[in-house]
């Protein structure tokens, strides 16, 4: 549906993205996750044709996008966009949503029919004849997510769609853009910061990072099994050790990381230079000996932080190497955990996702 | 001290009893005025647009060019005018000079430079992010134009006002192109000009009020409008 072929983009001396190439299928949701400033409002731009690629091309439904200003309107009228700040026009919110129909040319009275379901797509009912710009930040999003879907695109292009609202509207939100997507088979991409979000959402998930695409691929892929640092470190895998692998017996690997040997599933043989990464949910705490561990890693160490984050908690844990574990705030409890305690983590060998040491250049 | 006392006295008697010279001026300054207003604003408005919408080479120099012409004086624009419309001028053959007519066109050159300036005013106050909404909206060029104009609307009727305030106040080109003749180009600046230097104070304090009511209108009108 949507092709980059080594697309660049610069603003000016500023490049933004660098030699990005992916394709979005027909009917599936793709999420681009990356931190704040890092280009994918300007993907989503590009998308749209709003921007031209510095170079590199962009093919929509197989079709060249360079091409006059009248076919690309028309290539525009297939696909929408919620930005993610977005404004109002001066008059009432049904004049807002109505617009993009009217660049079309429908009749009025398809207008009225069609305003009234988008309006009541976003819990937005009876809304028509508010004055646009005196809304909420949050009904103004639902407003502009009326507004592009009334036109019934095949591509929806969001630009971080929750990032004003309150968690109720958001779910909201969300649910609207899976049953788009179910019900009429709407291509979405989607751009977030929230990579639970991105989880939930996301048939499949691009990272970007250091103005590239890092990894492509589904939501377990990028969350468990990142291929850089860099990922890692963005999708919450706390835990990236650098290692060489000792031994290997049929598959289960001995890894030694700065002293400390752990066992873990990889196919790489003795010798190789190897970076583990560990889901910080994936470590358990004991205190004492009781209740054996039935992980293949057990490692003592002393507890040297504890922070709370919202229902969990994130222990950190010297044992040689710096061990990071996410618990929840119950357990925690449960064990009286506090800096300064004696702990034994234990992880699994088959939670452990074995890379090879990449590192994404920043250049 | 008296005179000026009996020239106020005298002055609301002749808009009291709504004397008929005094009628016909401001009729006619209005009717100048508000039709240099109208023509200005059909050449002004598309003109800002055109600028502001399209890049061009030395689009930055005709701004500032634009920008100095606020401040045209009204002497010259006359002067200008007249020229173009005297019997040796290139369009000397209509007849123009003297006549209502010359004076319209005196004062539609005098007030386009300020309303193309407030129309790129209002047209760049309008956000960036509303003008993507626009295209991403499957607007065509014509249809992005339109709707950024109607956007902000408000603020081109400012500046379309400022232009009538700017109109019906000047004296030097309705003088100049008008020449003053009674009952036929006489206007309120150019009688109160008139009257006062041939001693007829109440006269001159009557169209003054008048002309002072005008601006106070026009001072409510644009401060109504930009409340929008």
């Amino acid at each position: 549906m949507i092709e980059f072929l080594h697309v660049d983009k610069s603003f000016g001396e500023k490049e933004v993205l660098k030699d990005l190439s992916f394709r979005v299928e027909k009917g599936e949701i793709f999420t681009f996750i990356g931190p704040s400033g890092t280009g994918k409002t300007t993907i989503l731009r590009l998308i749209n044709l709003l921007e031209n690629p510095t170079s590199g091309s962009i093919l929509i439904d197989r079709q060249a996008t360079k091409v006059s200003e009248r076919e690309r309107v028309d290539l525009r009228r297939r696909m929408s966009v919620v930005f993610q700040k977005p404004a109002a026009f001066r008059g009432s919110v049904y004049e807002n949503v109505s617009l993009g129909l009217k660049f079309r040319g429908t009749a009025p009275d398809e207008i009225r029919v069609r305003v009234a379901e988008a309006l009541h797509l976003v819990g937005l009912e009876g809304y028509e004849e508010r004055i646009a710009t005196t809304l909420s930040g949050g009904e103004l999003q639902r407003v502009a997510i009326a507004r592009a879907l009334v036109s019934r695109p095949e591509i929806l292009l969001l630009d971080e769609p929750t990032a004003n609202l309150d968690p109720v509207s958001t779910e909201r939100i969300e649910n609207l853009i899976l049953s788009l997507n179910e019900r009429f088979g709407t291509t979405i991409v989607l751009s977030t910061h929230d990579m639970v979000q991105g989880q939930r959402l996301a048939t499949r998930i691009g990272v970007i990072l250091n103005k590239r695409l890092g990894q492509v691929g589904d939501a377990l892929e990028i969350f468990y099994k990142p291929e850089s640092r860099e990922i890692a470190r963005m999708v919450g895998v706390e835990n990236v050790f650098d290692g060489t692998v000792t031994s290997n017996d049929g598959g289960l690997a001995s890894i030694d990381i700065s002293g400390i040997t752990i066992s873990a599933i990889c196919a790489s043989p003795p010798g190789s230079q190897v970076t583990a990464y560990i889901r910080p949910e994936e470590l358990l705490l004991r205190v004492g000996k009781e209740g054996m561990s039935s992980a293949r890693n057990e490692i003592e160490g002393t507890i040297s932080r504890v922070t709370p984050i919202g229902p969990n908690v994130r222990v950190k844990v010297d044992a040689g190497i710096p061990l990071i574990a996410v618990i929840t705030r119950r357990s925690c409890e449960d064990l009286a955990l506090f800096a300064g305690a004696r702990v034994s983590v234990s992880f699994k060998a088959s939670a452990i996702h074995v890379g090879m040491p990449r590192v994404i250049s920043s250049e | 001290m008296n005179e000026i006392i009996d020239g106020f006295v005298q002055a609301g008697e002749l808009i009291l009893s709504l004397d008929p010279e005094v009628l016909e001026i401001t009729a006619r300054s209005l009717l100048i005025s508000l039709t240099a207003t109208v023509i200005a604003s059909l050449i002004a408005i598309p003109i800002g647009g055109f600028i502001h919408f399209r890049e061009f080479g030395g689009k930055r120099g005709l701004i500032t060019i634009i920008q100095t012409l606020y401040a045209l004086p009204t002497v010259i624009a006359g002067l200008f005018v007249f020229l173009i419309l005297s019997r040796v001028g290139p369009f000397g053959f209509l007849g123009l000079l003297f006549t209502p007519t010359g004076m319209i066109i005196g004062q539609t050159v005098l007030i386009i430079p300020l309303m193309v300036g407030m129309t790129l005013i209002a047209l760049s106050g309008v956000k960036k992010s509303l003008q993507d909404e626009v295209i991403s909206l499957g607007a065509t060029s014509s249809q992005a134009i339109l709707t950024i104009v109607k956007e902000s609307r408000f603020a081109i009727l400012g500046g379309v006002i400022l232009g009538f305030g700017r109109a019906i106040s000047e004296v030097g080109a309705a003088m100049i192109i008008g020449g003053n003749i009674r009952g036929y180009t006489r206007v309120l600046t150019t009688a109160i000009a008139l009257e006062t230097s041939m001693g007829n104070i109440a006269f001159s304090i009557a169209l003054g009020m008048i002309l002072l009511a005008i601006a106070m209108v026009v001072t409510i009108a644009l401060f109504l409008v930009q409340e929008q």
